[in-house]
């Protein structure tokens, strides 16, 4: 298990090295580069601009500034705000939550549907059900997130009226329960291509558990049917979707930024927007290197705990 | 397509397993059917027509579907929705698919050179598409286009940079399974130089995952254009894509929901016919499933 561990974290250090390099590339690609900032600002000349590139050390070489800004991220500072000045830091801490609270709900209703999904379709293999959830899986995958929150808002905000068309809390209530009616659709909707992705995963994983040696055992022990499938069966189907999980979540954060907009949720993915839309680069830079950094920690994590529960690596 | 014909030991492509076995498969001809139609409809439709994409008629803002002539009804400028959406279709379908060749052609190159190199290089390669990957897709996105100004060419650019990871990934495993193979240290004996090797001798016969990686990617990078145009920075009005269109739809939500309705639709079914497709090529080709 250590040596599995140790190399896990190599890899993932690694792989921050390299990431870090993509992130200053795309910082140099933005016209004025680091200097974008002063570039708004009618009253900089051209010397002070001269000025500038000199004081921050600009004008070295590429490498050198790169090791000053890696070194810079390392030590916590991330640059500033250009709006508001605030520490690029705090700005992302006060939107993590929000998104946070919309990835955690929408996975654990992926997870749920999708499993039973999954598990549904392995144990009626070739039934209706199966047929329709395979092309159902299919069609949620292709269709836009973005849009199936613009037909949750129309049909359940402006016709039925059943939940609030976006924002977080209404202005003065912000109680629990009010939270929860305000995140019901932002989960599902961003829940939509998980549960489609969890539940192909989930029946393939059922139907390769089905088939091994150890299963046959436990039927020919007697076990009911029940027992098999959700001890020896689905135990074994989920110990793979620990690794899926760290690997979607990429594309649960695309998802999230994307819901967020639609549904003015006031997480990471609309602070990237509205950082964009006001040119603010360290917020967008910070945003992109944390989502990085978050995704390549959420990897880590899931390879500690499959090394934690997973005997075959736990005992090596 | 002959490649196919080779890797199934036939001279006509149309008569080997693989097409027979597409054939059968009733989603991917569908798939196919409807990606004909859409097509051929963003072709032929503006002309036929009675309303042209940029014409702004005042008189018709949010006119509904069926009145004036406006079969999918108006825009806030009183432009015609059918129009724009055909027009539209042009683009979007034209992005998705240089995007999928841009990103096919890279991923190849850069799979082909790892997979058959291996070694330091073959590992740094692996380690920058793993880097790549470990990026949400739209947060890189939309920082390159926010960075680059966007127009179609640097949109198309744009989702190839953030979608030739999968089929670098795929081509790098298929051909380190081929590279000792005997026909291949038979080339090596003959003299024949890595460059031949790679692309003439191993990749005709990596072709399958490649196809059905590049058909999965002209889905995703439609989907990726909606997504970012969607947010506005993408293709660029005036110039309409099924993304753009769906711009500003959100708060016309209450009063002209078919503005956000249509494009949606054509969205999902261009992407839905390329996955079942897709799929479809994923059976004929006995192509393993990228995920066990």
């Amino acid at each position: 298990m250590r040596s599995f561990l140790i190399n896990r974290l190599s890899q993932s250090l690694v792989l921050l090295v390299i990431v870090s390099i993509i992130g200053f590339g795309v910082l140099n690609l933005i016209p004025g580069g680091p200097l974008a900032q002063y570039g708004l600002d009618p009253g900089m000349t051209q010397d002070d601009m001269a000025r500038l590139t000199e004081q921050l050390g600009l004008n070295r070489p590429i490498w050198v500034q790169y090791f000053e800004w890696a070194g810079g991220l390392l030590q916590g500072d991330w640059g500033h705000s250009f709006r508001d000045g605030a520490p690029v830091l705090n700005v992302i801490g006060r939107h993590i939550v929000a998104t946070l609270l919309l990835m955690g709900s929408s996975t654990a209703v992926a997870i749920a549907i999708g499993t039973w999904i999954g598990i549904r379709g392995a144990t009626h293999r070739y039934s209706v059900f199966d047929y329709t959830a395979t092309i159902g899986a299919m069609v949620a995958l292709s269709i836009p997130t973005f849009w199936f929150g613009l037909i949750g808002i129309y049909v359940f905000s402006l016709r039925l009226s059943w939940f609030p068309a976006g924002n977080m809390y209404t202005i003065g209530d912000g109680s629990v329960l009010d939270v929860l009616h305000h995140l019901v659709m932002p989960s599902i909707v961003l829940a939509l291509v998980h549960i489609a992705i969890w539940s192909r995963y989930m029946r393939s994983a059922t139907l390769e558990a089905i088939n091994q040696d150890f299963v046959k055992t436990a039927r020919a022990k007697g076990l009911s049917e029940r027992r098999v499938l959700i001890k020896h069966v689905v135990g074994n189907a989920l110990l793979p979707m620990i690794t899926l999980a760290g690997m979607q979540l990429p594309s649960v954060l695309t998802g999230a930024l994307v819901t967020e907009t639609v549904f003015t949720w006031p997480g990471m993915g609309r602070l990237f927007l509205d950082s964009l839309g006001y040119s603010d680069y360290p917020v967008v830079m910070g945003l992109l290197m944390f989502s990085a950094i978050l995704v390549i920690l959420g990897n880590l994590i899931a390879d500690f705990i499959i090394a934690i529960v997973d005997p075959r690596i736990r005992l090596a | 397509m002959t490649a196919i014909a080779q890797y199934q030991g036939s001279t006509r492509w149309w008569h080997s397993r693989a097409a027979r076995k597409f054939m059968r498969h009733n989603l991917a001809l569908l798939g196919v059917a409807m990606i004909v139609a859409l097509t051929l409809a963003c072709i032929v439709a503006p002309y036929l027509l009675p309303y042209d994409s940029l014409y702004i008629d005042l008189r018709a803002r949010f006119a509904p579907p069926m009145t004036g002539g406006h079969i999918l009804g108006a825009d806030p400028l009183g432009r015609d929705v059918a129009a724009r959406l055909f027009e539209a279709g042009r683009i979007s379908l034209l992005v998705g698919f240089s995007a999928m060749l841009l990103s096919t052609f890279v991923g190849t190159i850069v799979g082909v050179i790892s997979g058959y190199r291996g070694g330091w290089l073959g590992a740094a390669l692996m380690r920058l598409v793993d880097g790549f990957l470990a990026f949400p897709s739209i947060f890189l996105l939309l920082a390159l286009a926010a960075a680059l100004k966007p127009s179609p060419i640097m949109v198309t650019v744009i989702i190839a940079i953030t979608s030739w990871m999968e089929v670098a990934r795929i081509v790098d495993a298929e051909v380190r399974s081929l590279r000792e193979r005997e026909f291949v240290q038979a080339g090596r004996m003959l003299g024949l130089s890595g460059a031949h090797i790679m692309f003439r001798e191993i990749l005709p016969n990596a072709m399958g995952p490649i196809i059905v990686a590049a058909t999965l990617t002209v889905a995703r990078a439609i989907l990726l254009e909606a997504y970012i145009s969607f947010l506005g920075y993408g293709i660029q009005p005036p110039l309409p894509s099924w993304g753009n269109m769906l711009h500003g739809a959100q708060q016309y939500l209450g009063s002209a929901p078919w503005l956000a309705i249509v494009p949606g639709v054509a969205i999902t079914i261009a992407v839905t016919s390329f996955n079942f497709i897709g799929d479809g090529l994923r059976d004929a080709l006995d192509v393993r499933d990228g995920h066990s």
